[in-house]
């Protein structure tokens, strides 16, 4: 026995479980190996919510209601949130099976200031709270924050590039997210053994020479150390022990989302993921329900309390943030399903357990469910899967026999698709690049289009009234470089002072010592960029100037093929865009932490904002009109229907974009079909082909425009309404009007 | 070929002659919805049609050289990037207009289809023609969808322009052929919701007996309105109600208690 069973007495924790790995060190995978139950028949089993569940969902819900009017709630601006800064809150602490908070009250937000203070001045001022002084004065004299330290290093080119949007949504003035803690490690092991886990790998460091890398390494090592038992005095607080290991189904769920409540304590990042835990939690479930301790219901119900919890995780956000990721996301993903490395489909009890809370607490954008589909997962799964989503638009599916050779079968999507290795791996989120900008920068020499700002210098516009394709990719090609120059450079500064100022001590103590970074950059507007080449190659594209000479229209003469329509002579270009912009990453000097380069095709809902700031691109857009999401064909250029669309976003390679490739796709009920049963066969079908096409990601949504239209008018008719956007869903009555408006242009596939 | 000469009623004399093989005219290709048949579809809807249904929601399809001209490579051309995805999802259905009309070309794309993807397919059709085809014809297609108007042969007449008794003749064929098929029945108010019509027909489609797959009523839309306005004929149904749900179910309740799957 290794060092864990020291600090802890298998007899009661682990009695029944097999395996033996796990045993001597941290691996849950190896646990879920050894230990689960592949489940697959189909969803008939299920249980309803208990009287208990729904009283509790309704008690929350008047008070959801109350925030829906405020936007915010309640906010502690009283003290800068930690693990234990606040004591025990509770909806109704006699009816919760499952418990803990943010804070001390359900949504009421905490504030963290070492991401920014400005960020959390102007989200209270725009909520109406108002700053507790010494912490204003703590963090104006005294203590300095992550958003400061990235301004004392950016340079005047960084700072035109975000000012004009070419380079937009930088986590620099908020927390970065995007690293999974592997939760699970406090169920299994305890916070006892994972200290001492934890201390041996420092002392593992003693004999190294203290370079500088050594240093901040074991610096970070004590933090985590500290963090172990600031979560061990938080669940105290609620009246647990964690310091030891679950001994039933209901302790593991406890202790998972408690080692997940204080990293959202602790952090208030982009995304705040949970991982995936349904099937390492399948395992307790099994256990008790096999020993006659649980049945069905009762194992639904502690699922629906844990999700509950889950759907109730808050930030105190700006209105500015709010524009780019509309909705108030946090990205609770949660990653179901898959195929072992071994050939058995992770697929358990438990995976349909949590896509049931789609119905036993109706439809909700949090957590962000993530299917990792197969064409090999179990028939049962598959079309319980598009059930829901037929029923609920309210989960996405991503692409398991992509990633699964990548990140082997114990990965997670972190926010919208960006798989990493739970525990062994994070990434360095990068936001995007806007490359339809880019090329509009080709053009013009690097002067901005709107402000007329020269924002790259050193450039020659081009001064011809139509564009020449050879002379403008020449020229774009330079631009790119550029680009990728400027925007690493801010991607090193921003995570360097991430990691100095607002480092992620709970989650980062439940990875392994030495893991993978990934350094993950992104771009917006592949759709306009390749259909404004494809313009300029297949039509005749002219050149409007304005009278300082500034290319600020276009016009096209003739026909071009778009992207979007599986037709190769545009969707050639996307996959050489996207190809060609990772090389350029690819070939940027230095990666803060040697991380590793990869890219995504994902806007979030920020294509709204991208549009905003991009002028008239010679694909025919209008200056403001929004982009496509993510990998999206632009809306309604995508003219042959739902299955060429997305056999054109298939093409985008996922080897050079490693971090995800999002696509988003509305379908009307009637064309999945004419009965449910037919629907969700359709759709489950539709799931394989793609897949099987090298498809990576899809969100589905199923509804009617009508219904859309009908809650703008009634938002108060629709409070449960989830649409999935770019990565995530959200409730479409959250949405500003702006944002629901492209919703609904954005193309629905129904058949006349 | 001049759509516009076919008077007789005789569909044998109608088109047999002379349909080309090696070339078609095709209106325009779908890619993606469940409403064509089994599962996904792609669709050819082929330009040319020698009805004038009073509700079709797509006259542009009648001129068959309003199509464009395609060869058989181009039709597998068209198909090849979808194979692998309709493999899974659904399969290949050739609509109109009506297919028939172009029954040479039409059989050479079954068989192509067949041949080269082992596709599932489709012929989405009214039938009126089938006396161009022999029954070898159907080898290559797993699923008739056949569209009857009306029951009634002078209600037939006045709706399509056209006689009912071939169409009936082609549903009785399949039967002999032992072809699965699923019947198509689009629900018009005031022309085509009688309940004893409906009925008359329910029981001609359970005579017909296992064949019969399923039976689709179809509520008559306003969709096709601005195609009518823009080829510029006047469009009777304009303004048209469209049948209300209750009377939807009701006239799947019809086929229902003959114990056909209606939906």
């Amino acid at each position: 026995m290794g060092i864990l069973s020291e600090n802890i007495s298998p007899a009661d924790a682990w009695s029944g479980f097999k395996g033996e790995a796990w045993r001597e060190s941290v691996d849950v995978r190896d646990f879920i190996q050894a230990n689960y139950t592949p489940y697959s028949a189909d969803s008939t089993f299920l249980a309803g919510a208990t009287k208990r569940t729904l009283k509790l969902w309704e008690d929350l819900s008047v008070l959801l209601k109350a925030e829906r009017e405020k936007g915010v709630l309640d906010v502690s601006a009283n003290r800068a949130s930690t693990i234990t800064a606040h004591d025990a809150g509770y909806i109704d602490q006699n009816a919760e099976l499952i418990v803990g908070l943010q804070t001390d009250a359900p949504l009421k937000r905490a504030i963290m200031p070492n991401g920014g203070l400005r960020m959390v001045e102007n989200g209270l001022e725009a909520f109406g709270f108002e700053l507790d002084p010494s912490v204003k004065e703590v963090w104006t004299k005294y203590r300095k924050s992550h958003n400061q330290g990235i301004f004392d290093v950016y340079s005047p080119e960084i700072l035109a590039a975000r000012k004009s949007g070419v380079i937009t949504g930088l986590p620099d003035a908020y927390g970065r997210g995007r690293i999974i803690g592997d939760y699970r490690r406090v169920a299994l092991y305890g916070t006892d053994a994972l200290r001492a886990f934890r201390q041996k790998d420092f002392h593992a460091l003693d004999n190294e020479v203290f370079f500088a890398h050594v240093m901040r390494l074991r610096e970070e090592l004590s933090e985590q150390f500290r963090a172990l038992d600031e979560l061990r005095e938080m669940a105290a607080k609620y009246g647990y022990d964690i310091s030891k290991p679950a001994t039933n189904a209901r302790e593991a769920i406890q202790w998972t989302y408690f080692a997940y409540l204080a990293a959202v304590k602790e952090q208030n990042g982009a995304a705040m993921s949970l991982g995936r835990v349904s099937t390492f939690l399948d395992i307790y479930i099994q256990r008790d329900i096999d020993a006659g301790l649980l049945n069905e219901e009762q194992a639904q119900e502690l699922i629906d309390d844990m999700v509950i919890k889950l759907r109730i995780v808050r930030f105190l956000r700006t209105p500015e943030y709010d524009q780019l990721f509309s909705g108030d996301p946090t990205w609770v993903t949660e990653s179901i399903g898959g195929i072992g490395e071994d050939g058995r489909p992770l697929v358990t009890k438990s995976s349909f357990r949590f896509l049931h809370t789609l119905y036993n607490l109706g439809p909700a954008p949090e957590p962000n469910l993530t299917v990792l589909w197969s064409t090999k997962l179990p028939t049962g799964f598959k079309n319980f899967c598009a059930k829901v989503s037929a029923d609920t638009s309210a989960i996405q599916y991503e692409n398991d026999d992509l990633m699964r050779p990548k990140w082997g079968d114990d990965y997670g999507i972190a926010c919208c698709v960006s798989a990493m290795r739970i525990g062994k791996q994070m990434q360095f989120f990068g936001a995007r690049s806007n490359l339809a900008k880019a090329l509009l920068y080709a053009i013009n020499g690097g002067v901005d289009e709107k402000s007329g700002v020269a924002v790259a210098k050193g450039f020659e516009p081009i001064t011809g009234d139509v564009l020449v394709y050879d002379e403008v990719m020449a020229k774009f090609d330079k631009m790119m470089d550029w680009l990728a120059a400027t925007y690493v450079k801010a991607l090193n500064t921003v995570h360097y002072m991430h990691d100095k100022y607002a480092y992620e001590r709970i989650e980062m103590a439940l990875h392994d010592r030495d893991i993978l970074r990934t350094m993950a950059c992104g771009i917006a507007g592949l759709s306009v960029a390749a259909d404004s080449l494809s313009a300029i190659k297949h039509a005749k594209v002219h050149v409007i100037r304005n009278e300082a000479g500034l290319a600020v229209d276009y016009r096209i003469e003739g026909e071009y093929p778009a992207y979007g329509n599986n037709d190769n002579r545009a969707d050639d270009i996307a996959v050489w865009l996207t190809e060609t912009f990772m090389k350029k990453i690819a070939a940027q000097p230095y990666f803060y932490r040697d991380s590793m380069p990869t890219q995504s095709v994902l806007t979030i809902t920020s294509n709204v904002v991208y549009g905003k700031k991009t002028g008239n691109t010679p694909d025919g857009r209008r200056a403001g009109e929004p982009f496509a999401p993510g990998a999206n064909p632009m809306n309604g250029r995508d003219t042959k229907g739902f299955v060429a669309a997305g056999a054109s976003v298939a093409k985008i390679p996922y080897d050079s974009a490693l971090d995800g490739i999002s696509w988003t796709a509305s379908a009307t009920p009637d064309s999945l079909g004419k009965t449910d049963e037919e629907r969700a066969q359709n759709l489950a079908n539709c799931l394989d082909g793609y897949s099987a096409a090298g498809g990576f990601h899809v969100n589905v949504n199923v509804f009617n425009r009508d219904t859309l239209v009908d809650a703008m008018d009634h938002p108060e008719l629709y409070p449960q309404l989830t649409v999935r956007v770019s990565g995530y869903a959200v409730n479409f009555v959250k949405l500003t009007r702006e944002q629901q408006l492209d919703v609904i242009s954005r193309t629905f596939h129904a058949k006349m | 070929m001049d759509i516009h000469n076919i008077k007789d009623g005789s569909p044998k004399a109608a088109a047999s002659h002379h349909t080309p093989f090696d070339h078609g005219f095709l209106h325009s290709v779908e890619s993606g919805a469940a409403v064509d048949g089994p599962g996904m579809r792609f669709v050819f809807f082929m330009a040319g049609c020698q009805f004038r249904c009073l509700y079709c929601h797509n006259p542009d399809t009648w001129k068959l050289h309003n199509g464009r001209r395609i060869t058989l490579d181009d039709v597998i051309a068209e198909i090849k990037p979808y194979a692998g995805f309709l493999k899974f999802a659904g399969g290949v259905t050739i609509s109109g207009g009506e297919p028939l009309m172009q029954a040479g070309f039409v059989g050479e794309m079954f068989r192509r289809i067949k041949q080269e993807f082992g596709l599932h397919t489709v012929l989405d059709t009214q039938g009126f023609l089938h006396g161009n085809v022999e029954d070898s014809f159907f080898d290559n297609v797993d699923l008739v969808m056949l569209d009857i108007k009306h029951f009634d042969p002078d209600t037939y007449k006045r709706l399509t322009a056209q006689p009912l008794q071939p169409t009936l003749d082609f549903a009785q064929r399949l039967k002999r052929l032992k072809k699965p098929m699923w019947l198509r029945y689009v629900l018009v108010p005031g022309w085509t919701d009688g309940a004893e019509d409906i009925a008359r027909l329910a029981d001609f489609a359970a005579d017909l007996g296992d064949i019969v797959k399923r039976v689709e009523v179809l509520p008559f839309h306003q969709m096709g309105t601005q195609k009518w306005e823009q080829l510029g004929i006047e469009y009777k149904l304009k303004n048209y109600p469209t049948p209300t749900p209750e009377s939807v179910a009701q006239a799947r309740t019809i086929f229902t208690d003959r114990g056909l799957m209606a939906v």
